[in-house]
């Protein structure tokens, strides 16, 4: 059993990259796109063990990045988006574990993305970048776990887009994939979903300044990506995490101002959150990304989920939040059955946490304990060394 | 739950080695862990508590978030060897429908009740005209999860009716830190009792 000790940070991390798939070998993408060179931003935490048998994939959602745990610096104000999962002693332990975290292809901080110089034409792709898929993501993920020279990762996990990430990494690669842990996602968007997402790129898209996506070097439309931000954070978040968070407490005031002016915190939060958006997110990158998503159906192309998940091997832990409402607990447990009707060795747990989609990003004791009980437990049972100098 | 469980080392004897065996309601998985152990069985539980399937996680079990009442439906037919419903079918709403679902999902099945005609519940209605409570079942009647229960007699009469066969019945005393009772008129010396049942015909 590995030993024991106060969970800590990971420290100072590095961003690294690797790039493949130059012309004339360009990455063929689901969409019938082709795609080259390809650059991949990673990270990684901890060790690989001898036989390169304790890997951990983490996938990241939506508005991630590979920056998923420490701190660039000592001066970063804030660490890595799920700093509090991944590191020493954590769910995602580093003195077990060799943790990997890569940018997604078509985002924004540092992977090959609508943002990145098309080489044929020495500008940036903006539209021109081909439209991707959440399996071509894993497919360009692929790549650089090859590179790493990791014949099967001891483990893929990841939350809402990163979810759907691990989903697909155990229907396409059954063979590299000893667990997956996919945590309030989904096998296919729902109607809901993609409405949601919609919203979002269409603020992005009667933005004044989007310019059909050629702003960049111009004015960005920072209004309509803020506006997609704010729309998306809303179904992030549940009624009672509202409740708690702001009530209808004001803000910088104490009587209702009577005006258009911002009033309430809640105002003055979305309106925040959308704004430090727009500092770190390319508004092209979430019209890719969310479309990405919202293409996204593992039962295809049978359209029997079922059918879809038949050669999976991996073992599955599955996590849903009772009170998320964007992701909710009936679309884990159409995954948890068309798994276990294939007989794959699969645990679910139904978390009841308040606070909605943002839970499994949230500081959650009950995920964090499970996450790793099951993955010591797997460990164990498959007989994953620590690596040298570890526990 | 007490320390020495009688009712858990009866089954251990029941199921055979290396079996697929499913437990309903697992709790906190330390029947199924023993299972695992020392039958090597593949296990699989399913449990309603976020408490109880944390605990089972903790203990390398398999083990689904569900409740047993909403059904089993998506469970093949014979998909195990065994199915186990141990002290949960008094806490089930539908406990015919549980039944006969499990024994569809499993070839056998392995039912342990209590025993609500024990002589001390019967002694305890009749003499202080409450609602009995023992140490195993020590709830007050509104707060209880408990809310079909049934004789050993009832149980027998059930299973008669309804073409499930009962291969063995073995009954149980928690005395002496917990016995196997070979005695006459089990229902009304026996605490509880554990069933091994198979689908007639």
């Amino acid at each position: 059993m590995p030993h024991r000790k106060e969970a800590g940070p990971v420290g100072l991390v590095k961003k690294k990259f690797y790039t493949f798939c130059e012309p004339p070998h360009e990455m063929a993408l689901e969409g019938g796109g082709r795609l080259g060179p390809v650059t991949i931003a990673y990270e990684t935490y901890g060790k690989l063990n001898r036989d390169k048998s304790n890997a951990i994939l983490i996938l990241h959602a939506l508005s991630g990045d590979s920056h998923a745990a420490g701190k660039y610096s000592a001066e970063e104000p804030k660490p890595g988006w799920w700093d509090n999962t991944i590191g020493p002693g954590k769910a995602f332990n580093t003195d077990r574990f060799f943790v990997i975290c890569s940018n997604v292809i078509g985002g924004c901080q540092g992977s090959t993305g609508p943002s990145s110089v098309n080489p044929m034409t020495g500008k940036p792709y903006a539209l021109s970048f081909p439209i991707i898929t959440v399996g071509d993501m894993v497919e360009a993920q692929r790549h650089l776990i090859d590179h790493l020279g990791i014949d099967r990762l001891f483990a893929v996990a990841g939350g809402s887009m990163g979810g759907m990430q691990a989903l697909q990494w155990a229907v396409s690669h059954p063979d590299r994939v000893l667990a997956s842990i996919p945590i309030a996602t989904t096998a296919k968007h729902s109607p809901q979903q993609i409405a949601f997402n919609q919203v979002g790129r269409a603020a992005i898209m009667a933005d004044p300044n989007f310019n059909d996506g050629d702003y960049y070097g111009k004015t960005v439309p920072k209004d309509g990506l803020a506006l997609a931000r704010m729309v998306g954070h809303i179904t992030y978040l549940s009624d009672d995490s509202m409740h708690e968070k702001f009530g209808r407490r004001l803000r910088g005031k104490k009587t209702l101002g009577y005006s258009f002016n911002l009033d309430f915190e809640v105002e003055s939060y979305l309106r925040y959150k959308g704004d430090a958006f727009v500092s770190r997110f390319d508004a092209n990158s979430y019209l890719y990304i969310t479309k990405a998503i919202d293409y996204f159906d593992l039962s295809l192309p049978s359209g029997a989920l079922v059918k879809a998940v038949e050669k999976v091997k991996s073992k599955f832990l599955v996590i849903s939040f009772k009170s998320d409402w964007l992701y909710p607990p009936y679309q884990s447990k159409e995954i948890v059955k068309a798994l276990m009707v294939n007989g794959v060795d699969i645990t679910y747990c139904e978390i009841d946490s308040r606070y909605g989609h943002d839970a499994f990003l949230m500081d959650e004791g009950e995920m964090h304990k499970i996450v790793k009980n099951f993955l010591e437990n797997v460990a164990a049972r498959n007989g994953i060394a620590a690596p040298a100098g570890g526990s | 739950m007490r320390g020495s469980r009688i009712d858990y080392s009866v089954i251990l004897d029941l199921v055979p080695q290396g079996t697929k065996v499913l437990d309903l309601g697992c709790g906190d998985g330390s029947l199924l862990a023993e299972l695992v152990r020392t039958k090597g069985v593949t296990g699989r539980g399913i449990e309603i508590s976020e408490e109880g399937v944390g605990a089972c996680i903790a203990k390398g079990l398999t083990v689904l978030q569900g409740d047993i009442d909403e059904g089993l439906r998506d469970y093949p037919d014979r998909s195990f060897d065994y199915v186990i419903l141990n002290q949960t079918i008094q806490a089930v709403k539908k406990p015919d429908r549980v039944l006969s679902e499990m024994l569809r999902v499993g070839k056998k099945g392995v039912v342990g009740i209590p025993n609500f005609a024990f002589w001390r519940m019967r002694l305890y209605l009749m003499f202080n005209g409450r609602m009995p409570k023992t140490e195993f079942l020590p709830y007050e009647w509104y707060d209880t999860p408990n809310i079909h229960f049934c004789s050993l007699l009832d149980f027998d009469e059930y299973c008669g009716k309804n073409a499930i066969a009962v291969e063995r019945r073995v009954y149980l005393s928690t005395d002496r830190g917990g016995r196997v009772l070979k005695g006459a008129r089990p229902n009304l010396f026996a605490e509880s009792a554990v069933f091994l049942l198979s689908r007639r015909g």
